[in-house]
């Protein structure tokens, strides 16, 4: 009963959205250059299977290799910031600032600084934006750990790598997984940002430019909605991922 | 006996942005091998500073602190603390909590050991049946008990406890006195037990040591004589309600000091 909840109402959920989707088109009688509708996608779907495929595993390995660095990066720059103060006060105004900074203009930046290399500038792209909040939310996690934590172990003279290991890591865990759910999807922003500003006829950013091109507006919704539904995929794999590592974290219902 | 404990002229400030701010100055006390000391205080007087300087945690600026006949320049194993708030930590269970400290002080004893030992004292406190559950899943009278046995699970030389009742109703409290006590006769340890509780220091301790306001120095010992065994309604006795007496005027006195330096 409960998986079938679980799993029913989310796809009711889609299936109600797309009918009204539908509904929407018809009522107004809009041509689909102006806006497709679900059934205008299907016949794209079949026609560019292949390339969808394609182009949507560009754009996702892409996405997850930004994604693997900016984990990587935003927790190490989470500990200098969670354990050193000097380190937080220095470093919080250049990320706010570099946060701040829209990441479209960085893209012919970064297109000039590796010029041709465009794996590695879209993985770069998805990185830059998307490791800020993983970086905050490790940093705020690590400072506010109450001290009495720290001095169980401390008391015992423990390590400091023992006292982060045994609790500043899993502490921290639930916010760090709060902080990936909003960075996947960013991530995904940063990969079809280079993939559409900067085309170099990879993924599904340049499946979306050739719609655009081509004058084939149907194929430019179903891309929106191949990225939706990827990012939908990625972020589960992150719930996946959070119950499996945090799941004690989740207060079971009295 | 000996004391275990040996606090010995120590002086200690902290600093902040407007100067030192001194805590504690001069203080001296003695707690022999096996006994109770509770230290009771007037708000913000430097007593959790005390406790971190008996674990080792900070170095006094000047004085010195000597457990077992050793002086305490860092951390020591062979100490247990126990707070005000719990801390479980939520992702292990009751019983992997308790195990912690072993983890750290005898990461080679068989794991079947080590949970041997923790619900030996689980059940000593009453917490049988809950070793699976989630701290979240106990109630806070609960929770304490289960750090208590984390803060003795690796039989330290020395217990420190920092207001561990604090937060609990007044009968959850009584008890939990009464799990101190009950524990105290299977498990040796000398102990260091801050409070606010004035009734809580007579029951639980063997002496009071009253501490003046900030900076705070030894203002007054009392020497618990406790009129027959140590149950609630002992407390009513008017050899307790005299000694609380006395320790309430020596409160009074104590932030009276205070008082008088915010003028």
């Amino acid at each position: 009963m409960n998986a079938v909840r679980r799993i029913g109402v989310p796809i009711a959920a889609i299936i109600i959205f797309l009918m009204f989707w539908e509904f929407i088109v018809w009522i107004n009688g809009w041509p689909n250059y102006k806006m497709a509708s679900p059934s205008d996608l299907i016949p794209a779907y079949v026609k560019y299977w292949s390339l969808f495929l394609e182009m949507g595993w560009q754009t996702l390995w892409r996405t997850v290799a930004g994604l693997a660095i900016a984990v990587l990066v935003g927790t190490f720059l989470g500990m200098l910031m969670g354990f050193s103060r000097t380190v937080r006060d220095g470093l919080y105004p250049l990320l706010v600032g570099f946060n701040a900074i829209p990441k479209a203009t960085l893209v012919p930046v970064i297109a000039l600084i590796f010029i041709g290399q465009h794996d590695l500038n879209t993985v770069l792209m998805a990185f830059m934006i998307s490791f800020f909040p993983i970086a905050v939310s490790v940093g705020i996690g690590l400072s506010t750990l109450e001290p009495e934590y720290r001095d169980i172990l401390r008391s015992l003279g423990a390590s400091k790598f023992t006292i982060f290991s045994k609790i500043a890591l899993p502490k921290t865990l639930p916010e760090f997984f709060g902080a990936l759910k909003v960075a996947v999807t960013l991530a995904f922003i940063g990969t079809n940002l280079v993939e559409i500003v900067s085309p170099h006829g990879r993924g599904l950013g340049a499946l979306f430019k050739s719609g655009e091109t081509n004058g084939d507006y149907p194929l430019m919704f179903s891309v929106l909605i191949a990225l939706a539904f990827l990012g939908i995929v990625l972020y589960y794999a992150v719930v996946l991922l959070e119950q499996i590592f945090a799941g004690w974290a989740e207060r079971t219902e009295h | 006996m000996t004391n275990l404990i040996e606090i010995k002229g120590v002086t200690h400030a902290f600093q902040t942005p407007n100067g030192p701010l001194p805590v504690l100055d001069d203080l001296n006390m003695e707690v022999p091998e096996g006994e109770l000391c509770a230290v009771v205080g007037p708000s913000g007087c430097g007593k959790s500073t005390l406790t971190r300087l008996i674990a080792g945690l900070l170095k006094p600026d000047a004085g010195e602190v000597w457990l077992h006949g050793e002086q305490v320049r860092e951390p020591r194993n062979t100490v247990g603390m126990a707070f005000q708030n719990p801390v479980l930590l939520e992702w292990r269970t009751i019983l992997q909590n308790v195990i912690l400290p072993l983890e750290i002080v005898a990461p080679k004893m068989p794991k079947a050991e080590k949970e041997a030992r923790a619900l030996e004292l689980l059940a000593l406190v009453g917490l049988e049946g809950f070793e699976d559950k989630r701290p979240s899943a106990l109630s806070g009278g609960m929770r304490q008990r289960a750090s208590l046995c984390r803060a003795i699970v690796h039989k330290p030389d020395v217990l420190i406890m920092d207001e561990p009742f604090g937060a609990l109703d007044a009968f959850t409290r009584e008890d939990l006195w009464q799990t101190m006590h009950a524990l105290r006769e299977k498990e040796p340890f000398t102990s260091v037990l801050i409070t606010h509780d004035l009734r809580e220091s007579v029951f639980l301790g063997d002496q009071v040591i009253v501490l003046s306001g900030r900076p705070a120095t030894r203002q007054f010992i009392l020497d618990v004589a406790f009129p027959g065994p140590r149950v609630i309604d002992g407390l009513f006795a008017t050899e307790c309600v005299d000694m609380l007496h006395t320790l309430r005027d020596q409160i009074r006195i104590a932030q009276g000091r205070t008082t008088e330096e915010e003028k």
